[in-house]
């Protein structure tokens, strides 16, 4: 089984490497790129802990080869954050108390980071089907509907 | 969790594609959107020597109308799928499916063509396509010819697709006027699979009987079920809500379900009969345009 060169753009900088065919692209964010912020959950296409965008799509990583993400841009939670500045996303998180334990989070925010790029003032309902492939199993989802609002509405007001 | 080692290929053309399948013989698989496959091979519950990922292939993402037909591209996303206007205004009956299939991260990989190779009967596509009297069109070496849907789902994970075969197409002949669908789901949270789920598919003719009825259902046995003796109930008969009662006691008795953590077959095959009738109805609203 022969290794294959990708070449990935991650949070904006370009990656090369040469990886295995059944190497996932969740594996290659963690141990190649130690960008340990993208969790895995239940490795299973079920939690959405591991959720990345690829080209600007949420996807659950742990369900995607990384020999698939050759010539693409990925996007994880490690590349929210410009300036030393949150994203609207992280502060609605933040000021929303939006987590508990934080292990869903990463996939959340990537998930409503998404939303927000294609609709800028979501119902509760919208917000809520966009998170229905993300789990959290502390918060009930309220305080992550209300920081996903209070994202919507900074992005607005910008 | 890790799939055991397999070589992949990313061919640029549909040609070099089958030619590889050709070539690789029966280890190699075709990897579309790759949220069955993936699964099935890190559960190792699957193996595959090489994957053949036709996701770099140009023109195979696609839904258009031409000549009568809806066409979709094989490879078309559930999402495209979801947010189409035409598939909106044509055939809602395929929105309904596509928003309830998996979940929408999920979605924004799945393709519909993998969701009916598969032949998963817990898939969604597949009820739908029966009532809708899809044509599926599937490319080899031996060239490309069109499998009508009923002919497509042979058994548990078992399709008409033979080794080395991508599906490259689904036709879906457009409903005359005063026609309607609906796709019915039960499932026990988003991601699921069916515990039990219904197709409906309906035109009103002259006289205002049914001048054709499709009916099908997911997940209760080892394939989509199409439930002929509900179909032929119905045909030429005024909807009411006595017909309808019995077409979907009739699908009811179609099913063929089996007990698991989604509940027993009694459950099953009464939940199908429920979401039959609640199936046919909203078609019936949806073909006189309530």
């Amino acid at each position: 089984m022969t290794n294959h060169k990708i070449d990935v753009t991650v949070n904006g900088a370009r990656q090369s490497a040469e990886v295995p065919a059944r190497l996932l692209l969740v594996h290659f964010l963690r141990e190649n790129l130690r960008l340990t912020g993208t969790h895995i959950g239940c490795d299973t296409t079920h939690c959405g802990a591991c959720t990345v965008l690829l080209d600007g799509q949420p996807v659950k990583s742990c369900t995607v080869l990384a020999v698939q993400a050759q010539g693409r841009e990925v996007t994880t939670v490690e590349g929210l954050e410009k300036d030393a500045k949150l994203h609207p996303v992280q502060e609605g998180f933040w000021q929303k108390h939006g987590l508990q334990c934080g292990y869903c989070t990463p996939g959340m925010l990537m998930t409503g980071c998404a939303l927000l790029a294609r609709n800028k003032d979501p119902s509760e309902v919208e917000i809520r089907e966009a998170i229905s492939g993300n789990l959290c199993r502390c918060t009930g989802y309220v305080n992550i509907v209300k920081a996903i609002q209070y994202a919507a509405e900074k992005l607005r007001a910008q | 969790m890790i799939p055991s080692a397999f070589d992949y290929h990313s061919p640029g053309t549909l040609a070099e594609a089958v030619a590889l399948l050709s070539r690789l013989g029966e280890g190699a698989k075709v990897l579309s959107g790759g949220q069955s496959l993936l699964p099935l091979l890190k559960l190792r519950l699957g193996q595959a020597d090489h994957l053949v990922d036709i996701g770099r292939i140009p023109g195979l993402e696609y839904i258009r109308e031409e000549g009568g037909m809806l066409k979709i591209g094989g490879r078309t996303r559930e999402s495209a799928l979801e947010l189409s206007e035409l598939v909106r205004a044509k055939l809602p009956i395929l929105h309904d499916t596509a928003k309830v299939i998996a979940d929408p991260l999920v979605r924004n990989l799945a393709t519909v063509g993998g969701n009916l190779a598969h032949g998963d009967p817990g898939n969604d596509h597949p009820a739908t396509m029966l009532v809708l009297n899809a044509q599926v069109v599937a490319v080899g070496s031996n060239g490309e010819r069109v499998i009508p849907i009923d002919k497509f789902f042979l058994g548990l994970f078992s399709t008409a697709l033979q080794p080395g075969e991508i599906l490259t197409e689904i036709r879906i002949p457009l409903p005359p006027p005063r026609s309607g669908g609906a796709y019915v789901k039960l499932e026990r949270k988003v991601g699921d699979y069916a515990t039990a789920a219904a197709a409906a598919q309906v035109t009103l003719g002259a006289n205002e009987v049914f001048s054709s009825v499709g009916i099908a259902l997911t997940n209760v046995g080892p394939t989509p079920i199409r439930c002929q003796a509900a179909q032929d109930f119905l045909y030429n008969k005024r909807p009411s809500d006595t017909a309808i009662a019995e077409a979907a006691r009739l699908a009811g008795e179609a099913c063929s379900p089996s007990a698991d953590r989604r509940g027993s077959v009694e459950y099953k095959r009464e939940m199908a009969r429920v979401l039959a009738a609640r199936a046919l109805k909203k078609s019936i609203q949806r073909a006189e345009g309530r």
